[in-house]
């Protein structure tokens, strides 16, 4: 189901799918740009949904439970064996986890 | 029209490790971090892993109120923290977990300042924010960084806990930056919360603009003796561009303290984005008046407190207390000796001129040399009991700071003792007059003449010579030369 142009104004167009892909250091194929850019403008279409509802008068929630001010002591605990650290790494040198070169 | 030096404005962005805690901020991992085997202080949630959950350092909270209050901050009611999305492989989550002043976010405080005095003038300097945040893994490049092969990373740094403090651009010259951060750095060790000889634990990023032009950032300056250094070099070369007629460019360069210049990182990439959400891990926080009463009423003795306290306890002028409480080590260094020797005017003394001297020449802190306020009380001693002259003492002292040997030892060692010996520096003296016969004429009716042979002995003697003995004698030979005179014309 197609809706008129008019009610779907884009809310993002295939630049801004670039620039996040950028960030996010992945590269994408022409056509998955397509896809996506479709996709993160249906996303953002329900958050027009939600936008409808009037908050201004309700403070921002930022937790979803209802807790505050949880805390831990400055008390030592136990770290990971040394063997365990590097188990999952893709690549490694001597203790060293090995990243591609970074500027 | 305003000079370009004159236009200069920088502002700083300080990163302090909070050294004196045991764990890192989110983790129960030790903080200590240096000297360590590589990735041996980790855990899932320093280690980004999958499922774990970072939980506050309390710690780490008190601490950060406690500078808020030293740099007359505002502290806000209640914080949240916030996640930085960055791809980086020095955080491995992906995101830094700071915080926000956007978004509804606040950080830990806003709006302090702190003063800085620059022969004699005092300004003010505002700080707009204070906030916690995790320090990143350390990186390992393989030769400098923009020639390195590849990159080796190691997460024990990862997820300690860094305060940031950011001043407005209220800073007109790399000087002041030092300044700065000198004062910055004496008041977060006179808190207790921070070391700052510990490699590595102030860091600091520096915004500069000169002739209003575009503001550049300079990263990675790794201590805050660089500070200067780097700003000092970033004037020299936007100086230079604005002369060719070039526009800076507003970019972020990164400090090679190696080469000592300023390299471009990410001209290519356009601004960063870095995609701030509240970081729903972490529950929020508030600071409750009673909780900044009790962190208040703990707070140790700052500088300025210490400062009037030596001068009414030691009786110091204001501007000795100032030079002395210019950092804690030296502050400490110097209640150190007093405990061993209860001579605060002679300590002072020895400390601001010679000690201080030599350490400022030789581009060294207290806590790099070699001297201890046993042996700088030992010196001052061996002076006192007559065994050296204070200019033996001045001799020795850079020895004493360089090698940290026994001021005892360094005497005998090298035959320094003062000689008391009458009858040898007679002997001695007698020499000097032998070789200086227009002195002693000039010494009949000149006295500076009299100086200039006493001079002539000490000099014989290598300054061992006891310079009252040595004054009297010479004196008394040009009184009998004088008398013999007399005699002869009578």
């Amino acid at each position: 189901m197609k809706a008129p142009e008019t009610m779907r104004e884009k809310w993002i167009i295939k630049e801004e799918v670039e620039r996040i892909a950028q960030l996010a250091h992945i590269e994408l194929t022409e056509e998955e740009k397509e896809v996506f850019t479709e996709q993160f403008n249906r996303i953002l279409e329900f958050f027009r949904k939600i936008d409808e509802v009037d908050t201004r008068s309700i403070p921002p929630m930022y937790h979803v439970l209802d807790i505050v001010n949880v805390y831990r002591e400055d008390e030592v605990g136990e770290t990971l064996p040394k063997e365990g650290v590097l188990e999952n790494a893709p690549k490694k040198e001597e203790q060293f986890f090995k990243s591609p070169k970074i500027v | 029209m305003e000079s370009i030096e004159e236009s200069v404005k920088i502002g700083l962005e300080v990163h302090t490790q909070l050294t004196s805690l045991k764990t890192k901020l989110f983790c129960n991992c030790p903080s200590d971090y240096r000297g360590r085997e590589p990735n041996t202080l980790v855990c899932p949630v320093c280690l980004g892993l999958p499922g774990s959950l970072p939980v506050l350092n309390k710690k780490a909270v008190k601490y950060a109120i406690m500078a808020a209050l030293a740099l007359n901050c505002q502290i806000s009611e209640e914080m949240i923290f916030f996640r930085k999305n960055y791809y980086y492989p020095d955080l491995p989550k992906n995101f830094q977990i700071t915080q926000y002043d956007r978004a509804g976010g606040a950080p830990l405080a806003v709006n302090g300042y702190l003063y800085i005095e620059d022969q004699g003038y005092r300004k003010k300097i505002r700080i707009s924010r204070v906030h916690l945040e995790e320090d990143p893994g350390r990186l390992v490049h393989v030769g400098p960084i923009d020639q390195s092969p590849y990159t080796l990373v190691d997460y024990n740094r990862s997820g300690v806990a860094l305060l940031e403090i950011v001043t407005e651009p209220d800073l007109k010259s790399p000087k002041e930056a030092r300044i700065f951060l000198q004062k910055l750095r004496n008041i977060l060790e006179h808190l207790g919360i921070f070391d700052g000889s510990l490699e590595g634990s102030m860091r600091c990023d520096a915004n500069i603009s000169l002739a209003g032009g575009t503001r550049v950032e300079i990263k990675n300056i790794t201590s805050f003796k660089e500070v200067e250094r780097a700003l000092n070099f970033e004037i020299i070369r936007q100086k230079g561009l604005v002369e060719k007629g070039i526009t800076v460019k507003r970019e972020t360069r990164h400090w090679d303290e190696i080469r000592r210049i300023t390299v471009s990182l990410r001209t290519k990439e356009e601004e960063q984005d870095y995609r701030y959400f509240p970081e729903m891990d972490l529950a929020p926080i508030l600071i409750s008046k009673s909780f900044i009463e009790e962190v208040k009423a703990e707070m140790p003795e700052l500088p300025e407190e210490r400062i009037e306290r030596f001068m009414k306890m030691y009786g110091l002028p204001k501007y000795d207390a100032e030079v002395l409480v210019s950092s804690k080590s030296l502050a400490d260094f110097f209640e150190e000796c007093i405990k061993l020797h209860d001579k605060p005017k002679e300590i002072s003394n020895w400390m601001m001129s010679d000690l201080l001297r030599y350490l400022y020449e030789n581009n060294i802190e207290l806590y790099e040399s070699k001297i201890t306020p046993q042996k700088l009380v030992d010196m001052i001693r061996l002076i006192e009991e007559g065994v050296i002259s204070g200019k033996i003492a001045k001799k020795i002292l850079p020895e004493i700071i360089v090698s940290g040997k026994e001021p005892r030892e360094i005497v005998k060692e090298k035959g320094l003792i003062k000689i008391m010996d009458e009858d040898l520096l007679n002997k001695l003296a007698d020499e000097v007059f032998a070789e200086n016969q227009k002195a002693v004429r000039d010494a009949l009716i000149d006295d500076k003449a009299i100086h200039y042979l006493i001079g002539q002995l000490m000099r014989l003697t290598k300054g061992k010579a006891d310079p009252n003995i040595a004054n009297k004698i010479i004196r008394e030979k040009i009184q009998k030369i004088r008398e013999k005179e007399l005699r002869k014309n009578a």
